[in-house]
């Protein structure tokens, strides 16, 4: 016990001076000359085999006893997912891709050892068939800015050392012995920031009006409750960088005069729970959270709490009655919650995107940060980009750069060469945006005046094969199923509109139906409560606005153009293309295929439920939807 | 009473359980605004919400009964039925709707006869679906037992649920 108390003690830094000493001692250790192999450990990797490669690493480094010349690292997500898992080897930094255990002994002993590359590891454009060898040349990192996802595939989240070496905590240095509280609001407001949650609040504003709120408890809150589909920026930076969320919550607790903080993270994500976890317990132990951070007599402690896995629990007033231990209903806003939040105590709460951008801002200055981006939209945003696209992943880039150079450039375009259709921005509150458009700057203001909203950053890119009818409906029956039902607007509003596209999407439909759906949009965007229910007929009206034919096409031809809508579609076999090989007659649920071996098979439209199965696993695309 | 006495095996299973119940109960005791972490624990424990175990949580922790059933039914993560063996969750998230993840949904409905949120009689599987995952690159997913398949089709799907039978 003594001894650990002890070891504790010669953790803690108590002083900038002291922090400065451990960066030093930190990077004397380290040897230079030692390769470096990052895995990248975010969730998709992960789900794609990379604990196997990682684990693969270490047996092959222990086996020919190379653990004095390579370092091996788990770092976060890397941002391309698509082609997980992922190897980078320093200090090169070569790319290697979609990797297999087997791989690993031949990237030892060739790579590492030799220093070759191996060929068939490396990324290849589909649309140039260039190959990439590091890691900077792959034309998806290529045309990206990444200041918040820098070190995201540099360190180890799980050692708070490694983020102390890249000059971690030394904006908290900055801000707490070189700037007043009221200093680092102002630098806040100067850059320019807006809240990457999805509203866009002005987060300078926001933190000011909290300071100036009386009271002498006040909390300090990280809104990790991701919940907008297709969005996973939040989840990679709390998993790959926890410290550089930290920090800027410890940063703006000491612009507000906060000494209490929560992060709220959502259920599904137990490794950014974990690895947020670990963060706070290490720089307790370093004295960067706890009472008289760095000597400077500021204390400020934070804690974890797991959401219930409620869509509604991403709002502000939501989110703290879910703190508070009550169901997650919002309330109506007439007094801000940096006023009146958590327990009635003024709140200040933000995104994990912004509070990440809060040490960049306090080091490289608001000249620095706003020298990024649109006027009104500055910095750098993260966006998801993933849907039918070829580089599904995580893309940082300056705001007001086009959709067109954000799904062309860096997403590589559409796969299978399919048309590219919309693009779904926004979430849930969002909307969708055509071809015609595909030249707009994506900032706050631009993306609003199409109808649809920047959001979390979610970009959901559909292609020829995507009906918008259905991803209207898709995203009411979201929100039906997500709204708290605490105000009737959006409890039956959202329900009466699932029924009329319900109706549509089945071919029951008439026209005055549209009407319908308009004056529900009308009432919904008055009447609700609280911004989910104000703008969940976004994705309705936007597709209405934009794909009206589609609309009018299930209406009064009774087709879905886009063969999606199961009542409106029928599934067939082409004579010409059928091999006779059988896989549909075994994979049909009901027996509706018949045929003999070798010979054209016939589908029975008497037995047929439609789901599809034949379709999937049809090698010669004989089985056709009309 | 009298006849748990008689059999110490299933008093030691009783006493076990009560022994958890009372104290994840009490770990909470002063902190009672996190009812929501205390139920997570408690259904981690017994991989859903037991009736008897929230009325104790009522009781101990002078929260109303009421706001106790508010939150357990509330929340999308809790489940007042006990669950299956295996825990089959569908990706619906938008990613993974335009890749067909409701086809998915609907298989595992056509062979199992269960719905999303139910079990079958032998509480061998229990479907969930769940709003996105964040690994719109595999799409669509499937999650079995905190396995995760990619690339999900019918033909793909039926192959790893036979692995759990």
């Amino acid at each position: 016990m003594v001894e650990q108390v002890r070891k504790l003690l010669e953790k803690r830094v108590t002083s900038v001076a002291e922090l400065d000493e451990l960066r030093k001692s930190i990077l004397q250790k380290r040897d230079q000359s030692r390769t470096c192999i990052s895995i990248c450990g975010g969730t998709g990797c992960r789900a794609a085999g990379a604990e196997e490669i990682l684990e693969a690493f270490y047996e092959e480094i222990e086996k020919r006893e190379l653990q004095l010349q390579v370092e091996l690292k788990e770092t976060g997500c890397h941002g391309f997912c698509e082609q997980g898992p992922i190897a980078v080897i320093g200090p090169k930094k070569i790319f290697y891709r979609r990797l297999k255990p087997e791989d690993v002994p031949e990237i030892i002993s060739e790579t590492v050892l030799k220093g070759n590359i191996i060929e068939r590891l490396l990324y290849v454009d589909p649309a140039t068939s260039e190959k990439s060898t590091y890691e900077s040349d792959v034309p998806f990192y290529k045309r990206q800015t990444r200041a918040i996802l820098s070190a995201n595939g540099e360190i180890d989240p799980t050692d708070i050392e490694d983020y102390i070496a890249r000059g971690g905590y030394s904006a908290l240095c900055k801000a707490l012995f070189q700037m007043s509280p009221e200093g680092v609001i102002e630098e806040v407001k100067k850059s320019g920031l807006r809240g990457r949650g999805g509203g866009g609040f002005p987060t300078g504003r926001k933190w000011e009006s909290c300071r100036q709120a009386s009271g002498d408890m006040k909390y300090v809150i990280c809104n990790a409750d991701e919940g907008d589909p297709g969005a996973y920026q939040d989840r990679s930076l709390l998993e790959g960088n926890p410290h550089a969320i930290l920090e800027g919550m410890i940063i703006g607790a000491y612009a507000i005069g906060s000494h209490r903080g929560f992060l709220y993270v959502r259920n599904e994500y137990p490794l950014a729970v974990r690895h947020a976890r670990i963060a706070i317990e290490q720089a307790m132990d370093y004295g960067l959270l706890g009472e008289n951070i760095l000597g400077s007599g500021f204390d400020f402690t934070a804690t974890i709490n797991k959401g219930g896995g409620a869509f509604v629990c991403g709002e502000s007033s939501a989110l703290m009655a879910s703190l508070e231990g009550k169901i997650g209903e919002p309330k109506a806003k007439y007094i801000h919650m940096s006023e009146k939040g958590l327990w009635d105590k003024p709140s200040l709460l933000n995104n994990v995107k912004t509070w990440a951008n809060v040490p960049l801002i306090i080091n490289k200055g608001a000249d620095w940060y706003s020298g990024f981006g649109t006027a009104g939209s500055t910095g750098t945003m993260i966006f998801s980009l993933v849907g039918k696209i070829n580089n599904t992943g995580l893309v940082e880039v300056p705001m007001g750069i086009t959709l067109r150079e954000m799904i062309y450039d860096i997403g590589g375009g559409i796969p299978n060469g399919k048309k590219f259709k919309a693009v779904q921005t926004g979430g849930p509150s969002g909307g969708c945006v055509p071809e015609q458009y595909l030249d707009t700057p994506v900032d706050f203001d631009e993306l609003s005046k199409l109808g649809s909203m920047m959001g979390s950053g979610a970009m959901i890119v559909m292609d020829e094969d995507t009906c918008m009818v259905d991803i209207a409906r898709y995203f009411i029956e979201f929100l039906k199923g997500e709204s708290c039902g605490k105000c009737v607007p959006c409890r039956e509003g959202l329900n009466r509109m699932s029924e009329v596209l319900n109706n549509i999407t089945h071919g029951k439909a008439k026209r005055e139906d549209l009407d319908t759906l308009e004056d529900l949009a009308g009432i919904l965007g008055d009447g609700a409560l609280c911004a989910l229910g104000k703008t969940a007929a976004n994705p309705v009206m936007s597709t209405l606005r934009h794909f009206r034919n589609e609309y009018l096409a299930h209406i009064d031809d009774k087709k879905c153009p886009a063969g999606v809508c199961r009542e409106l579609i029928q599934y067939s076999i082409d004579p010409d293309r059928c091999e006779g090989c059988g896989r549909c007659l075994r994979s049909c649920p009901t027996g509706a295929i018949s045929g003999e071996k070798k010979e054209v098979h016939t589908l029975d439209q008497s037995q047929c439920i439609k789901c599809g199965a034949c379709y999937d696993v049809c090698k010669f695309n004989a089985v056709i939807k009309v | 009473m009298d006849l748990v006495l008689d059999f110490p095996k299933l008093k030691a299973v009783v006493d076990s359980y009560t022994e958890k119940v009372d104290s994840l109960i009490d770990s909470y005791a002063d902190k009672k605004e996190q009812l929501i972490s205390l139920l997570q624990d408690i259904q981690a424990e017994f991989n859903y919400l037991p009736r008897d175990v929230l009325i104790q949580v009522s009781q101990k922790l002078d929260i109303p009964l009421s706001q106790v059933f508010s939150v357990a039914t509330f929340f999308r993560a809790f489940s007042l039925k006990p669950r299956g063996r295996h825990l089959i969750t569908v990706c619906l998230g938008t990613a993974c709707h335009v890749r067909g993840g409701q086809r998915l949904v609907d298989k595992v409905e056509r062979d199992y006869g269960i719905k999303p949120g139910e079990t079958t009689e032998d509480e061998k599987f229990t479907l969930e679906t769940v709003n996105c995952l964040g690994c719109c690159a595999l799409g669509p997913v499937v999650v079995v037992d905190g396995k995760y398949e990619s690339q999900m089709n019918a033909d793909k799907l039926d192959r790893v649920l036979k692995r759990y039978e």
